[in-house]
């Protein structure tokens, strides 16, 4: 079992003071997957990966990473994982190269290869061009172009990654991912932590987090077809009042406003949802195109944040 | 083997890092020469040229050959005369003379009169270093010709062994060197991880299979040539503008002092490991750097100080350091006359970097 799951974490919790920043968290990541971590800023992601990587202790709890157990075996581990921070935290006054050289003496990578694989990242991750550049010069974009190539310099097994699109543009992003992609093809474990629905979305798996607690966890497509949640769009004139019509009703879950569209999520015990909705909005007389829709990411991760009151009906 | 190429490349960055910092290397040379110009000329303990006036009611034969000897001395100066002694009073008051000479009208008769004192000096006690002048001049050895000779007080000859003309840099400049170390190498290290906690590196760096002793002994080996650099800068200045002789070995010297900017590197390293931010480390710096001053004899006999004081004083690596180049550069001592010192140095050294390691755990909790 263990042979298949890079990180295995039962009952994983950890307190700082009176606040409980995980709680009882089970994880299986498989090997040469990319899994993400989906959750609000605070909802425990970054201690997550802090407590897997050994630089926090748990409370509570043990995990398992790459057959090593955590924090006892932490420094065996060190070698095998590569760890990109949330801040850049690279040294701003040192050059590229020179960031990158550091990195190869520190993981003691193999002198006759340094030079070799030092340009194989340099070109593979666009930076040739800025390799005399001092780090702290240097675009966000390229920032965590760098910090990624050092962070799988010495070709870790694990990749934990904690929020590393927080600081750059759309395109570099895309990038990014592409990037990534290529290294879980290659056999890379890749644990990734995001806020943003549409990296979720890439993930091969992914857990959602809120407040500490696992709320739900699977592929996004499982995620997506076991909400226990209908979607009805609604596309009204006046999608306030549309909004403050619906939202009298009991059993609804949640109302989203996308411009001029509501998201409406209803319990699946309803038996006729979108009647329901048609026939409130007629009787406000609002006038409006209402329709069924496959529930998205972003529908999965409101529906499982809810306040379990709303999400029972 | 991988431990020894990490321990380097932390050295090589730390190397890089500070040559790219200019200010800090500005700093490297630019303290000890500013500090050794600042020491060597204005502070000066073989005081000339005190203000005076004197107020002599007198003004006898005898009154005037006794004013005549006070100028001669050259300690005092002489560039007011008043007429009674309360107007030396009011100058004193008014900061305008550092001492009054008093000279009443039956000075003659007093002179040989050993029951009374013959003149009077008054004194601006708030400045301790003139009370000790007056001291010399009321003992300056008067013999008038009076017809009835004064007795003579046995005298007692003062000769100063190693630094025979009691030129003060000759004292300042050795003690020196274990201020100036003290405060740059301390500074230093002081904020050399908090920084990089600061900035995030730490984050980074605790991930890798760096260890914190790989991590400690790297931010400390390359200040140590920062160090020894300085320590050559103010040996240089020293002997061009203040001719302060290196009597003992300079090799000794050397020994020495890598001893003392290794303790003084550790200790940094310690508060480093012990505060939350630069601004933290740098309070906590200043902190230990006044005792290092005022404690260590540089300013005070060490010898002179209540027990307690010297406790605190025999505590801190300077005091030892100071011992150590005093002996080596004026008493041509080697370092085998003063085990003791180094034997500290070096058990000080070993216990900081130690405890340093210790309390920086690879952890962030």
């Amino acid at each position: 079992m263990t042979e298949q799951l890079a990180i295995k974490a039962r009952g994983l919790s950890k307190q700082f003071g009176s606040l409980r920043a995980v709680d009882q968290l089970d994880l299986d990541v498989p090997r040469a997957s990319i899994y993400g971590f989906l959750g609000p800023n605070g909802s425990g992601k970054s201690t997550t990966i802090r407590m897997l990587c050994g630089l926090l202790t748990p409370s509570e709890g043990q995990a398992d990473v790459l057959g090593l157990e955590i924090p006892k075996q932490a420094r065996e581990l060190k070698p095998n994982i590569g760890y990109m921070t949330q801040k850049f935290s690279l040294f701003g006054d040192l050059t590229v190269l020179e960031n990158l050289q550091f990195i190869a003496e520190i993981y003691s990578y193999q002198k006759s290869l340094r030079a070799t694989r030092i340009d194989e990242l340099l070109q593979k991750y666009d930076l040739t061009e800025q390799r005399r550049q001092f780090a702290g010069t240097m675009s966000g974009g390229q920032k965590q172009r760098l910090a990624l190539a050092c962070a799988v310099l010495h070709k870790p097994e694990l990749l934990l990654l904690d929020e590393p699109t927080s600081a750059v543009d759309p395109q570099s992003r895309r990038d990014f991912w592409a990037n990534l992609f290529r290294l879980a093809a290659a056999g890379t474990t890749i644990l990734v932590s995001t806020h943003y629905m549409d990296e979720a979305e890439r993930c091969h798996r992914l857990a959602i987090l809120d407040r500490g607690i696992k709320v739900a966890d699977g592929t996004p497509r499982d995620l997506q077809r076991s909400t226990g949640m209908s979607i009805v769009e609604v596309l009204a004139e006046d999608p306030y009042r549309a909004q403050t019509v619906i939202n009298q009703l009991a059993v609804v879950a949640s109302v989203t406003q996308l411009g001029m569209r509501l998201r409406i999520l209803i319990p699946e015990s309803v038996a006729d949802p979108l009647g329901m909705v048609q026939s409130e909005l007629a009787r406000a007389g609002i006038a409006a195109d209402t329709h069924t829709a496959e529930a998205s990411l972003e529908d999965v991760f409101v529906a499982v944040t809810l306040k379990p009151e709303r999400r029972a009906a | 083997m991988s431990a020894l190429s990490r321990l380097a490349a932390v050295m090589r960055k730390e190397t890089l890092q500070m040559r790219r910092d200019r200010l800090t290397f500005a700093m490297i040379i630019g303290i000890p020469l500013l500090q050794i110009l600042l020491f060597g000329y204005a502070i000066n303990t073989d005081v000339r040229n005190i203000t005076t006036a004197v107020a002599d009611e007198a003004n006898s034969h005898l009154s005037r050959e006794f004013i005549a000897r006070l100028e001669q001395t050259q300690v005092t100066r002489i560039d007011q005369r008043v007429n009674t002694a309360r107007d030396l009073e009011n100058l004193l008051r008014a900061g305008k003379i550092s001492i009054g000479i008093a000279i009443p009208p039956d000075f003659d008769r007093r002179i040989v009169d050993p029951e009374r004192a013959a003149a009077h000096i008054l004194v601006d006690g708030s400045d301790p270093t003139i009370g000790g002048i007056a001291d010399a001049l009321r003992n300056m050895p008067l013999s008038f010709d009076t017809g009835r000779e004064k007795q003579r007080l046995e005298q007692i000859e003062i000769r100063a062994y190693f630094n025979p003309e009691r030129r003060t840099p000759v004292n300042v400049i050795p003690g020196l060197i274990g201020v100036i170390l003290t405060m740059t190498m301390m500074i230093f290290t002081a904020v050399a991880i908090v920084r990089e906690r600061e900035l995030g590196n730490l984050e980074l760096l605790i991930n890798t299979p760096v260890s914190s002793a790989e991590l400690m002994l790297g931010k400390v080996v390359p200040y140590i040539v920062i160090g020894l650099i300085q320590l050559l800068v103010i040996l240089l200045a020293g002997d061009l503008l203040f001719n302060v002789p290196v009597r003992g070995s300079v090799l000794d010297l050397y020994l020495a002092a890598s001893l003392f900017i290794a303790a003084n590197l550790a200790l940094g390293l310690f508060v480093s490991t012990a505060v939350k931010s630069q601004f933290q480390a740098m309070q906590m710096t200043f902190f230990l750097i006044l005792p290092s001053i005022l404690l260590s004899g540089f300013v005070f006999p060490f010898d002179g100080m209540p027990k307690f004081a010297q406790y605190l004083g025999e505590a801190l690596p300077i005091t030892h350091f100071i011992r150590l180049t005093r002996g080596i550069m004026l008493r041509e001592a080697s370092l085998g006359d003063m085990p003791g010192a180094m034997l500290y140095l070096a058990a000080f050294s070993v216990v900081a970097i130690t405890a340093a390691a210790l309390r920086f755990s690879k952890r962030l909790d």
